[in-house]
Protein backbone atom coordinates (compact mmCIF):
# COMPACT_ATOMS: atom_id res chain seq x y z
CA UNK A 1 0.00 0.00 0.00
CA UNK A 2 0.93 3.80 -0.32
CA UNK A 3 3.41 5.69 2.32
CA UNK A 4 2.33 5.96 5.78
CA UNK A 5 1.13 8.87 6.41
CA UNK A 6 1.45 10.79 10.22
CA UNK A 7 -2.09 9.73 10.86
CA UNK A 8 -1.72 6.51 9.93
CA UNK A 9 0.97 6.52 12.90
CA UNK A 10 -0.70 7.73 15.40
CA UNK A 11 -2.88 5.22 17.36
CA UNK A 12 -6.61 5.65 16.83
CA UNK A 13 -8.10 6.28 20.25
CA UNK A 14 -10.45 3.77 19.73
CA UNK A 15 -7.86 1.09 19.89
CA UNK A 16 -7.90 -0.48 23.41
CA UNK A 17 -4.64 -2.84 23.04
CA UNK A 18 -3.13 -5.70 21.59
CA UNK A 19 -3.70 -9.75 21.36
CA UNK A 20 -0.62 -11.73 22.39
CA UNK A 21 -0.67 -13.06 19.01
CA UNK A 22 1.20 -10.17 18.03
CA UNK A 23 0.28 -7.22 15.18
CA UNK A 24 -3.62 -7.27 16.09
CA UNK A 25 -5.02 -4.21 17.39
CA UNK A 26 -8.08 -4.97 20.00
CA UNK A 27 -10.59 -2.13 19.18
CA UNK A 28 -13.03 -0.83 21.44
CA UNK A 29 -16.79 -1.98 21.68
CA UNK A 30 -18.33 1.57 22.53
CA UNK A 31 -18.94 4.75 20.69
CA UNK A 32 -16.68 7.55 22.40
CA UNK A 33 -17.76 11.18 22.38
CA UNK A 34 -15.34 11.74 19.57
CA UNK A 35 -16.57 9.34 17.48
CA UNK A 36 -20.39 10.81 17.96
CA UNK A 37 -19.11 13.83 16.79
CA UNK A 38 -17.47 11.68 13.90
CA UNK A 39 -20.61 10.28 13.75
CA UNK A 40 -22.66 13.44 13.57
CA UNK A 41 -20.21 15.25 10.88
CA UNK A 42 -20.21 12.27 8.59
CA UNK A 43 -24.03 13.21 7.79
CA UNK A 44 -23.26 16.35 7.32
CA UNK A 45 -20.98 16.98 4.75
CA UNK A 46 -17.57 16.40 2.85
CA UNK A 47 -15.78 15.42 6.01
CA UNK A 48 -17.51 11.71 5.06
CA UNK A 49 -14.83 11.25 2.23
CA UNK A 50 -12.06 11.21 5.14
CA UNK A 51 -13.22 9.45 7.53
CA UNK A 52 -11.61 6.27 7.14
CA UNK A 53 -10.04 3.74 9.35
CA UNK A 54 -6.78 1.85 8.08
CA UNK A 55 -7.38 -1.04 6.38
CA UNK A 56 -6.58 -4.10 8.75
CA UNK A 57 -7.28 -6.94 10.93
CA UNK A 58 -8.72 -6.32 13.94
CA UNK A 59 -10.29 -7.57 17.25
CA UNK A 60 -12.74 -7.00 19.77
CA UNK A 61 -13.32 -9.42 23.05
CA UNK A 62 -10.42 -11.56 23.25
CA UNK A 63 -10.53 -13.48 20.19
CA UNK A 64 -8.89 -16.63 19.77
CA UNK A 65 -8.13 -19.05 16.74
CA UNK A 66 -12.06 -20.71 16.51
CA UNK A 67 -13.82 -17.11 16.62
CA UNK A 68 -15.30 -16.02 14.03
CA UNK A 69 -14.84 -13.19 10.86
CA UNK A 70 -16.20 -10.46 10.05
CA UNK A 71 -15.61 -8.46 6.77
CA UNK A 72 -16.21 -4.92 7.01
CA UNK A 73 -15.43 -1.35 4.56
CA UNK A 74 -12.56 1.22 6.01
CA UNK A 75 -15.45 3.89 5.96
CA UNK A 76 -15.40 4.67 9.85
CA UNK A 77 -18.85 5.09 10.38
CA UNK A 78 -19.45 1.34 8.98
CA UNK A 79 -16.76 0.16 11.06
CA UNK A 80 -18.29 1.88 13.99
CA UNK A 81 -21.58 0.21 13.26
CA UNK A 82 -19.42 -3.12 13.29
CA UNK A 83 -17.27 -2.53 16.13
CA UNK A 84 -20.69 -1.62 18.80
CA UNK A 85 -22.97 -4.61 17.60
CA UNK A 86 -20.11 -7.16 18.92
CA UNK A 87 -20.08 -6.14 22.42
CA UNK A 88 -19.65 -9.02 24.40
CA UNK A 89 -18.47 -11.02 21.38
CA UNK A 90 -14.95 -12.23 20.75
CA UNK A 91 -14.51 -12.21 17.13
CA UNK A 92 -11.90 -10.86 14.50
CA UNK A 93 -12.95 -7.83 12.15
CA UNK A 94 -11.33 -8.00 8.46
CA UNK A 95 -11.36 -4.05 7.54
CA UNK A 96 -10.86 -4.19 3.56
CA UNK A 97 -9.63 -1.21 1.67
CA UNK A 98 -12.80 0.73 -0.05
CA UNK A 99 -11.56 4.48 -0.21
CA UNK A 100 -13.43 5.18 2.41
CA UNK A 101 -16.33 4.41 1.17
CA UNK A 102 -19.57 2.17 2.99
CA UNK A 103 -20.24 -1.46 2.12
CA UNK A 104 -22.91 -1.50 -0.25
CA UNK A 105 -21.63 1.62 -1.91
CA UNK A 106 -18.04 0.14 -2.40
CA UNK A 107 -19.76 -3.36 -3.41
CA UNK A 108 -21.57 -1.81 -5.99
CA UNK A 109 -17.90 -0.29 -7.60
CA UNK A 110 -16.25 -3.14 -6.89
CA UNK A 111 -13.49 -1.53 -4.57
CA UNK A 112 -15.16 -4.00 -1.79
CA UNK A 113 -14.73 -6.48 -3.61
CA UNK A 114 -13.45 -9.99 -4.85
CA UNK A 115 -9.77 -9.45 -5.56
CA UNK A 116 -9.26 -7.13 -2.21
CA UNK A 117 -10.62 -9.44 0.08
CA UNK A 118 -8.13 -11.94 -1.35
CA UNK A 119 -4.93 -9.80 -1.38
CA UNK A 120 -6.60 -8.64 2.48
CA UNK A 121 -6.94 -12.31 3.43
CA UNK A 122 -3.19 -12.83 2.36
CA UNK A 123 -1.85 -9.96 3.40
CA UNK A 124 -2.99 -10.25 6.75
CA UNK A 125 -2.76 -13.79 7.21
CA UNK A 126 -5.86 -14.94 8.51
CA UNK A 127 -5.61 -18.20 7.66
CA UNK A 128 -2.28 -18.64 10.34
CA UNK A 129 -5.02 -16.41 12.82
CA UNK A 130 -8.03 -18.49 12.84
CA UNK A 131 -8.01 -22.14 12.33
CA UNK A 132 -11.27 -22.46 11.08
CA UNK A 133 -12.19 -21.36 7.09
CA UNK A 134 -15.36 -19.10 7.65
CA UNK A 135 -15.71 -15.33 6.90
CA UNK A 136 -18.75 -13.45 7.39
CA UNK A 137 -19.55 -11.14 5.00
CA UNK A 138 -22.49 -8.63 5.05
CA UNK A 139 -25.53 -8.83 3.00
CA UNK A 140 -25.16 -5.94 1.38
CA UNK A 141 -21.56 -6.39 0.19
CA UNK A 142 -22.70 -9.15 -1.97
CA UNK A 143 -22.69 -7.14 -5.11
CA UNK A 144 -19.22 -6.72 -4.99
CA UNK A 145 -18.15 -10.27 -3.83
CA UNK A 146 -18.03 -13.80 -5.93
CA UNK A 147 -17.91 -16.16 -3.00
CA UNK A 148 -17.07 -19.13 -5.04
CA UNK A 149 -13.91 -17.21 -6.12
CA UNK A 150 -13.08 -16.02 -2.32
CA UNK A 151 -13.04 -19.91 -1.62
CA UNK A 152 -10.76 -21.43 -4.43
CA UNK A 153 -8.28 -19.17 -4.11
CA UNK A 154 -8.36 -18.88 0.03
CA UNK A 155 -9.88 -21.62 1.12
CA UNK A 156 -12.14 -19.78 3.12
CA UNK A 157 -16.02 -20.14 2.85
CA UNK A 158 -18.03 -17.12 2.44
CA UNK A 159 -21.13 -16.34 5.23
CA UNK A 160 -23.49 -14.13 4.32
CA UNK A 161 -24.36 -12.07 7.34
CA UNK A 162 -27.15 -10.07 8.23
CA UNK A 163 -28.23 -6.79 5.94
CA UNK A 164 -27.90 -4.86 9.67
CA UNK A 165 -24.68 -5.39 12.04
CA UNK A 166 -26.87 -5.26 14.63
CA UNK A 167 -28.95 -8.83 14.02
CA UNK A 168 -25.34 -10.36 14.41
CA UNK A 169 -25.65 -11.52 17.90
CA UNK A 170 -29.07 -13.34 16.89
CA UNK A 171 -27.78 -13.96 13.40
CA UNK A 172 -24.63 -16.20 15.47
CA UNK A 173 -26.77 -17.69 17.77
CA UNK A 174 -28.91 -19.14 14.86
CA UNK A 175 -25.83 -20.79 13.77
CA UNK A 176 -24.77 -18.38 10.71
CA UNK A 177 -27.87 -18.70 9.33
CA UNK A 178 -30.05 -14.99 8.75
CA UNK A 179 -33.31 -15.07 8.72
CA UNK A 180 -35.70 -13.75 5.68
CA UNK A 181 -35.84 -10.42 7.75
CA UNK A 182 -32.18 -10.54 8.69
CA UNK A 183 -31.69 -10.74 4.42
CA UNK A 184 -33.98 -7.97 3.50
CA UNK A 185 -32.96 -4.36 3.87
CA UNK A 186 -35.26 -1.41 5.37
CA UNK A 187 -35.62 2.19 4.35
CA UNK A 188 -38.00 3.60 7.28
CA UNK A 189 -38.54 6.93 8.02
CA UNK A 190 -35.46 7.32 10.24
CA UNK A 191 -33.32 5.66 7.71
CA UNK A 192 -34.59 8.26 4.96
CA UNK A 193 -34.13 10.83 7.76
CA UNK A 194 -30.78 10.77 8.21
CA UNK A 195 -29.57 11.14 4.70
CA UNK A 196 -31.38 14.29 4.57
CA UNK A 197 -28.97 16.86 6.32
CA UNK A 198 -26.64 15.69 3.06
CA UNK A 199 -29.07 16.36 0.44
CA UNK A 200 -29.92 19.92 2.22
CA UNK A 201 -26.03 20.59 2.87
CA UNK A 202 -25.03 19.85 -0.63
CA UNK A 203 -27.27 22.41 -2.14
CA UNK A 204 -25.86 25.37 -0.12
CA UNK A 205 -23.23 26.46 -2.54
CA UNK A 206 -25.69 26.06 -5.82
CA UNK A 207 -28.44 27.94 -3.42
CA UNK A 208 -25.75 31.19 -2.19
CA UNK A 209 -25.21 31.61 -6.08
CA UNK A 210 -28.63 31.57 -6.86
CA UNK A 211 -29.37 34.16 -4.03
CA UNK A 212 -26.59 36.14 -5.27
CA UNK A 213 -27.66 36.30 -9.15
CA UNK A 214 -31.46 37.21 -7.64
CA UNK A 215 -30.11 40.20 -5.98
CA UNK A 216 -28.33 41.57 -9.14
CA UNK A 217 -31.06 40.57 -11.53
CA UNK A 218 -33.75 42.45 -9.10
CA UNK A 219 -31.27 45.48 -7.74
CA UNK A 220 -30.32 46.33 -11.16
CA UNK A 221 -31.30 49.68 -11.98
CA UNK A 222 -30.29 52.32 -14.33
CA UNK A 223 -28.71 54.08 -11.86
CA UNK A 224 -26.81 51.02 -10.32
CA UNK A 225 -27.26 47.82 -8.20
CA UNK A 226 -30.11 48.75 -5.32
CA UNK A 227 -29.71 47.46 -2.09
CA UNK A 228 -33.56 48.20 -1.74
CA UNK A 229 -34.56 46.79 -4.94
CA UNK A 230 -32.90 43.51 -4.81
CA UNK A 231 -34.50 43.25 -1.85
CA UNK A 232 -38.09 44.08 -2.60
CA UNK A 233 -37.95 42.29 -5.89
CA UNK A 234 -35.60 39.38 -5.07
CA UNK A 235 -36.59 37.96 -1.35
CA UNK A 236 -40.07 36.34 -2.42
CA UNK A 237 -37.93 34.57 -5.07
CA UNK A 238 -35.04 33.54 -2.71
CA UNK A 239 -37.31 32.17 -0.25
CA UNK A 240 -39.38 30.32 -3.18
CA UNK A 241 -35.51 29.14 -3.85
CA UNK A 242 -34.97 27.69 -0.19
CA UNK A 243 -38.51 26.47 -0.31
CA UNK A 244 -38.00 23.87 -3.39
CA UNK A 245 -34.70 22.66 -2.06
CA UNK A 246 -36.18 21.41 0.91
CA UNK A 247 -39.21 20.31 -0.69
CA UNK A 248 -36.65 17.81 -3.16
CA UNK A 249 -33.97 17.24 -0.56
CA UNK A 250 -36.49 17.17 3.04
CA UNK A 251 -40.12 16.60 1.96
CA UNK A 252 -39.45 14.23 -0.77
CA UNK A 253 -37.30 11.94 1.06
CA UNK A 254 -39.12 11.98 4.01
CA UNK A 255 -42.65 11.33 2.58
CA UNK A 256 -41.60 9.12 -0.24
CA UNK A 257 -43.96 5.73 0.33
CA UNK A 258 -46.75 8.86 1.00
CA UNK A 259 -46.15 10.69 -2.26
CA UNK A 260 -48.23 10.03 -5.18
CA UNK A 261 -45.63 8.36 -7.87
CA UNK A 262 -43.06 5.98 -8.51
CA UNK A 263 -41.06 8.10 -10.60
CA UNK A 264 -39.00 10.44 -8.26
CA UNK A 265 -38.80 13.31 -10.73
CA UNK A 266 -42.65 13.32 -10.29
CA UNK A 267 -43.02 12.69 -6.56
CA UNK A 268 -40.45 15.82 -6.47
CA UNK A 269 -42.66 17.57 -8.51
CA UNK A 270 -46.06 16.88 -6.93
CA UNK A 271 -44.16 17.91 -3.39
CA UNK A 272 -42.80 21.02 -4.91
CA UNK A 273 -46.30 21.97 -6.35
CA UNK A 274 -47.75 21.40 -3.22
CA UNK A 275 -45.42 23.56 -1.33
CA UNK A 276 -45.07 26.26 -3.92
CA UNK A 277 -48.31 26.37 -4.23
CA UNK A 278 -49.32 27.13 -0.42
CA UNK A 279 -46.18 29.97 -0.66
CA UNK A 280 -48.01 31.62 -3.18
CA UNK A 281 -51.19 31.65 -1.65
CA UNK A 282 -50.07 32.35 1.73
CA UNK A 283 -47.63 35.04 1.18
CA UNK A 284 -48.09 36.22 -2.34
CA UNK A 285 -51.12 35.84 -3.88
CA UNK A 286 -53.05 36.19 -6.94
CA UNK A 287 -52.96 39.58 -9.24
CA UNK A 288 -54.41 40.15 -12.89
CA UNK A 289 -50.60 42.16 -13.50
CA UNK A 290 -48.50 39.71 -12.71
CA UNK A 291 -48.74 37.10 -15.12
CA UNK A 292 -45.24 36.48 -15.34
CA UNK A 293 -44.48 36.27 -11.71
CA UNK A 294 -46.62 33.62 -11.25
CA UNK A 295 -45.43 31.55 -14.17
CA UNK A 296 -42.38 31.43 -12.76
CA UNK A 297 -43.34 30.74 -9.39
CA UNK A 298 -45.01 28.06 -11.08
CA UNK A 299 -43.33 26.61 -13.60
CA UNK A 300 -39.45 27.22 -12.15
CA UNK A 301 -39.75 26.23 -8.66
CA UNK A 302 -41.74 22.68 -8.95
CA UNK A 303 -39.35 21.62 -11.33
CA UNK A 304 -35.86 23.02 -9.52
CA UNK A 305 -38.07 20.46 -6.52
CA UNK A 306 -38.38 17.86 -8.84
CA UNK A 307 -34.33 17.55 -10.11
CA UNK A 308 -33.35 17.83 -6.56
CA UNK A 309 -36.21 14.45 -5.76
CA UNK A 310 -34.73 12.65 -8.54
CA UNK A 311 -31.00 13.17 -7.43
CA UNK A 312 -32.02 11.31 -4.37
CA UNK A 313 -32.66 8.03 -6.08
CA UNK A 314 -28.71 7.38 -5.38
CA UNK A 315 -29.26 7.27 -1.71
CA UNK A 316 -32.18 4.97 -1.79
CA UNK A 317 -31.72 1.31 -1.85
CA UNK A 318 -34.70 0.68 -3.71
CA UNK A 319 -34.33 2.34 -7.16
CA UNK A 320 -32.42 0.27 -10.21
CA UNK A 321 -30.24 1.89 -12.79
CA UNK A 322 -32.32 0.67 -15.58
CA UNK A 323 -35.39 2.90 -13.91
CA UNK A 324 -33.38 5.76 -13.37
CA UNK A 325 -32.30 5.80 -16.84
CA UNK A 326 -35.95 5.57 -18.19
CA UNK A 327 -36.74 8.42 -16.16
CA UNK A 328 -33.78 10.35 -17.06
CA UNK A 329 -35.37 9.72 -20.83
CA UNK A 330 -37.77 11.51 -19.88
CA UNK A 331 -37.27 14.16 -17.53
CA UNK A 332 -33.92 15.21 -18.35
CA UNK A 333 -35.61 16.98 -21.81
CA UNK A 334 -38.22 18.97 -19.63
CA UNK A 335 -35.48 19.87 -16.70
CA UNK A 336 -33.41 21.42 -20.04
CA UNK A 337 -36.59 22.90 -21.51
CA UNK A 338 -37.94 24.45 -18.35
CA UNK A 339 -34.74 25.69 -17.57
CA UNK A 340 -34.11 27.91 -20.71
CA UNK A 341 -37.91 29.21 -20.12
CA UNK A 342 -37.15 30.40 -16.62
CA UNK A 343 -34.39 31.96 -17.91
CA UNK A 344 -36.13 34.14 -20.03
CA UNK A 345 -39.32 34.53 -17.62
CA UNK A 346 -36.96 35.90 -15.42
CA UNK A 347 -35.73 38.34 -18.14
CA UNK A 348 -39.12 39.37 -19.67
CA UNK A 349 -40.10 39.97 -16.03
CA UNK A 350 -37.44 42.10 -15.61
CA UNK A 351 -37.74 43.97 -18.51
CA UNK A 352 -41.34 44.47 -17.33
CA UNK A 353 -40.29 45.82 -13.89
CA UNK A 354 -37.97 47.88 -15.45
CA UNK A 355 -41.17 49.05 -17.85
CA UNK A 356 -39.08 48.45 -20.98
CA UNK A 357 -41.85 45.99 -22.28
CA UNK B 1 -41.56 -4.36 9.53
CA UNK B 2 -41.74 -5.26 5.55
CA UNK B 3 -44.46 -3.24 5.20
CA UNK B 4 -42.26 -0.04 4.42
CA UNK B 5 -40.04 -1.98 1.95
CA UNK B 6 -43.21 -3.43 0.24
CA UNK B 7 -44.75 -0.28 -0.33
CA UNK B 8 -41.38 1.63 -1.56
CA UNK B 9 -41.17 0.26 -5.83
CA UNK B 10 -39.66 1.60 -8.04
CA UNK B 11 -40.74 1.73 -11.76
CA UNK B 12 -42.54 -1.42 -12.63
CA UNK B 13 -40.90 -3.54 -15.87
CA UNK B 14 -37.73 -2.05 -16.79
CA UNK B 15 -35.61 -4.55 -14.76
CA UNK B 16 -33.27 -6.80 -16.60
CA UNK B 17 -32.75 -9.50 -14.68
CA UNK B 18 -33.01 -12.48 -16.96
CA UNK B 19 -32.88 -16.31 -15.44
CA UNK B 20 -31.91 -18.88 -17.21
CA UNK B 21 -33.28 -22.03 -15.85
CA UNK B 22 -31.53 -24.95 -17.32
CA UNK B 23 -28.24 -23.45 -15.59
CA UNK B 24 -29.59 -23.75 -11.79
CA UNK B 25 -27.99 -25.99 -9.76
CA UNK B 26 -30.49 -25.21 -6.60
CA UNK B 27 -28.03 -24.50 -4.36
CA UNK B 28 -30.18 -21.14 -3.33
CA UNK B 29 -27.03 -18.48 -3.43
CA UNK B 30 -28.93 -16.03 -5.23
CA UNK B 31 -31.83 -16.42 -2.78
CA UNK B 32 -29.27 -15.56 0.02
CA UNK B 33 -27.91 -12.73 -1.53
CA UNK B 34 -30.99 -11.02 -2.76
CA UNK B 35 -31.57 -7.61 -0.58
CA UNK B 36 -34.89 -7.41 -2.17
CA UNK B 37 -36.88 -10.87 -1.49
CA UNK B 38 -37.04 -11.07 -5.50
CA UNK B 39 -36.10 -14.94 -5.70
CA UNK B 40 -37.56 -17.50 -4.35
CA UNK B 41 -37.06 -21.85 -4.26
CA UNK B 42 -39.85 -23.59 -5.52
CA UNK B 43 -39.09 -27.17 -6.44
CA UNK B 44 -35.81 -26.88 -6.17
CA UNK B 45 -34.83 -24.46 -8.31
CA UNK B 46 -34.78 -20.61 -8.05
CA UNK B 47 -37.59 -18.95 -9.53
CA UNK B 48 -38.43 -14.72 -9.83
CA UNK B 49 -41.24 -14.42 -7.67
CA UNK B 50 -41.40 -10.68 -7.86
CA UNK B 51 -39.36 -8.50 -10.88
CA UNK B 52 -39.97 -5.04 -10.07
CA UNK B 53 -38.52 -5.31 -6.97
CA UNK B 54 -35.10 -6.23 -8.34
CA UNK B 55 -32.81 -3.13 -7.96
CA UNK B 56 -30.44 -4.93 -10.54
CA UNK B 57 -27.40 -4.72 -7.84
CA UNK B 58 -26.12 -7.91 -9.26
CA UNK B 59 -25.66 -9.98 -6.03
CA UNK B 60 -27.12 -12.89 -7.51
CA UNK B 61 -25.48 -13.11 -11.01
CA UNK B 62 -22.17 -12.23 -9.31
CA UNK B 63 -22.61 -15.45 -7.16
CA UNK B 64 -24.36 -17.87 -9.62
CA UNK B 65 -21.52 -19.94 -10.33
CA UNK B 66 -23.51 -21.72 -12.96
CA UNK B 67 -24.13 -18.21 -14.64
CA UNK B 68 -28.15 -19.28 -14.28
CA UNK B 69 -28.51 -15.42 -13.42
CA UNK B 70 -27.99 -12.58 -15.14
CA UNK B 71 -28.24 -8.80 -15.15
CA UNK B 72 -27.32 -5.58 -16.04
CA UNK B 73 -25.60 -4.48 -12.61
CA UNK B 74 -25.54 -0.61 -11.82
CA UNK B 75 -26.06 1.83 -9.02
CA UNK B 76 -29.85 3.42 -9.79
CA UNK B 77 -28.32 6.74 -8.85
CA UNK B 78 -29.48 9.88 -10.83
CA UNK B 79 -26.55 11.71 -10.16
CA UNK B 80 -24.41 9.02 -11.52
CA UNK B 81 -25.43 8.47 -14.51
CA UNK B 82 -25.65 12.25 -15.51
CA UNK B 83 -22.17 12.61 -14.30
CA UNK B 84 -21.53 9.43 -16.57
CA UNK B 85 -23.17 11.16 -19.52
CA UNK B 86 -21.40 14.38 -19.34
CA UNK B 87 -18.20 12.96 -19.04
CA UNK B 88 -18.92 10.64 -22.10
CA UNK B 89 -18.46 7.48 -19.86
CA UNK B 90 -19.43 4.87 -17.05
CA UNK B 91 -22.32 6.53 -14.36
CA UNK B 92 -20.12 7.89 -11.73
CA UNK B 93 -20.91 9.40 -8.45
CA UNK B 94 -17.19 10.27 -8.05
CA UNK B 95 -16.58 9.07 -5.02
CA UNK B 96 -13.73 5.95 -4.56
CA UNK B 97 -11.81 7.59 -7.84
CA UNK B 98 -9.63 9.70 -5.81
CA UNK B 99 -6.38 7.99 -6.28
CA UNK B 100 -4.94 6.01 -2.73
CA UNK B 101 -1.74 6.90 -3.06
CA UNK B 102 -2.50 10.73 -2.98
CA UNK B 103 -4.32 10.42 -0.40
CA UNK B 104 -6.23 12.93 -1.45
CA UNK B 105 -10.77 12.62 -0.96
CA UNK B 106 -12.79 14.03 -3.65
CA UNK B 107 -14.85 17.09 -2.70
CA UNK B 108 -18.04 15.74 -4.07
CA UNK B 109 -19.53 13.53 -1.69
CA UNK B 110 -22.05 10.91 -3.03
CA UNK B 111 -24.36 7.96 -2.41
Amino acid sequence: MGKKTDRENKMPHWIIGKIDTGKVCVVSTDLSFRDQIGRVRSRLGSFRMRYTVNPSLYAVGEPDENSPVFISANYKLSFDLLRCSLKGIDAFILVLDTRGINVWCAAGKGTFGTEELIERIRGTGLDDVVRHRRIVIPQLGAPGIQAHTVHKSTGFRVFYGPVYAKDIPEYLKNGYKATQNMRTVQFNFRDRLVLTPIETVQMGKPFLIYVLSMFILFGLQPSGILFKDALNGGYHFVLLGAVSILSGALLTPLGLPLIPFRAFSLKGLVSGLVVVAAYFFLFIGGSRQEVLKTAIIFITFPVLSSYIALNFTGATPFTSISGVKKELKYALPCYILVSAASVVLFILYKMKLLELI
Amino acid sequence: MNVTMTRLRYLSDVVSLELDIARCTGCRRCVEVCPRTVLRMENKRVAIVDRDLCIECGACAKNCEPGALSVYEGVGCATAIINGMLTGGEPTCGCSESDPESNTAPEKSCC
